[in-house]
């Protein structure tokens, strides 16, 4: 099985799976299918039975995820589109992103403490709203796993692209733009590329959302950590 | 293409360079792009310039999540070991932010909308 830990094979399986689990998705309809979510499975599980090591999926892997920095400056495109907006709304905007962002923090480090979780999991689950560069800086600074943040920032992105628009019509939160921006505060980039999917103006308010909750979360996580006691 | 392509990595490249002089906790693709809405907005590059690159990397962004989620592997004995903890506190909190968020915004909006059609804050 060694022309398995080829670069180029392992790269063209997760093309393959991914295009797989976006046609399965469409043909089934179900949201829950997100192809995301399925390749990462499908991969763990591929990479498991053969006993390749992460270490050697990584070097192919890193080909594709380096492609994350630049697309994140690429959302500077639909942030200049709706700035008009955005600047009528600022003070809405920024006092939402403020509370957003001290709850995520909060609320996550007093569940997980009160339910037993060692203190290295608590930090690493704290910056777990924001971007994966964002998060694992701020993991690393304070002392947990980065590496487990980056693990736990995707899977609640997932669940945000995957459940966030429920949650929040569920919860009466109906206006186009709140939407957006909760989802983008909530579940970061993996959110904000499902609200692209639902719209521009989704998107953008969903950057703005990635980029100040990130920004915030970078600032105040270190105080707020410090005060709680972690 | 290629202008495409410069606009976006020198961007990340200021980026890296801003961190790399000031030392400050922003990852170098934010400060890029808030760098990128800045030269938009102030006319210096052109929306077609950016346009192609920009629209095929937001639309495939997710797929880029799938090697640092692949990560999860490492940890399947310390995931399994706090499951409990790890998922109740990272859905209610993702619950959480979502709905507080998305409240605040949306009544705060829309305070701000009446007062305008009041004609307080309209210019």
């Amino acid at each position: 099985m060694e022309i398995l830990q080829n670069n180029l094979v392992l790269l063209a399986l997760t093309f393959g799976i991914f295009y797989g689990a976006r046609q399965f998705q469409k043909w089934t309809g179900w949201i829950v299918l997100n192809p995301i979510l399925v390749t990462i499975a499908v991969l763990i599980v591929l990479l498991k039975l053969t006993g390749i090591s992460y270490e050697t999926y990584s070097q192919a892997g890193g080909y594709i995820e380096f492609w994350l920095k630049p697309a994140i400056v690429a959302l500077g495109v639909p942030l200049y589109q709706n700035l008009g907006q955005i600047r009528r709304q600022f003070l809405p905007i920024f006092f939402s992103q403020l509370v957003g962002c001290v709850i995520g923090v909060v609320s996550v480090v007093v569940i997980a403490q009160a339910m037993g979780a060692s203190r290295e999991t608590i930090i690493s689950l704290a910056p777990k709203s924001v971007t994966t560069p964002i998060a694992m800086e701020v993991c690393q600074s304070l002392g947990g796993i980065p590496s487990l943040t980056a693990a736990i920032v995707v899977s609640v992105g997932l669940f945000g692209a995957v459940f966030g628009f429920k949650v929040l019509e569920v919860w009466h939160v109906k206006n186009p733009y709140s939407q957006g921006l909760s989802i983008g505060t909530a579940s970061h980039a993996v959110g904000t590329s499902r609200a692209m999917e639902k719209g521009a103006s989704y998107g953008a308010y969903a950057s703005l959302g990635l980029i100040l909750n990130g920004v915030l979360t970078a600032l105040l996580a270190p105080f707020i950590l410090k005060i709680m006691g972690i | 293409m290629i202008r495409q392509c410069f606009i976006i990595f020198a961007c990340l490249a200021v980026g890296e360079v801003i961190v790399w002089l000031t030392g400050i906790t922003i990852p170098s693709s934010i400060i890029g792009m808030l760098l990128l809405t800045a030269l938009l907005q102030l006319r210096a590059i052109k929306l077609e310039w950016v346009k192609g690159m920009s629209d095929f990397l937001i639309s495939n962004m997710g797929f880029f999540f799938v090697p640092p989620g692949v990560a999860l592997m490492l940890y399947l004995d310390l995931i399994k070991a706090e499951l409990l903890p790890i998922v109740v506190a990272t859905v209610v909190s993702t619950v959480l932010v979502l709905v507080v968020t998305g409240w605040i915004h949306q009544i705060s909006e829309k305070g701000e909308r009446v007062r305008t059609d009041d004609g307080d804050t309209a210019e």
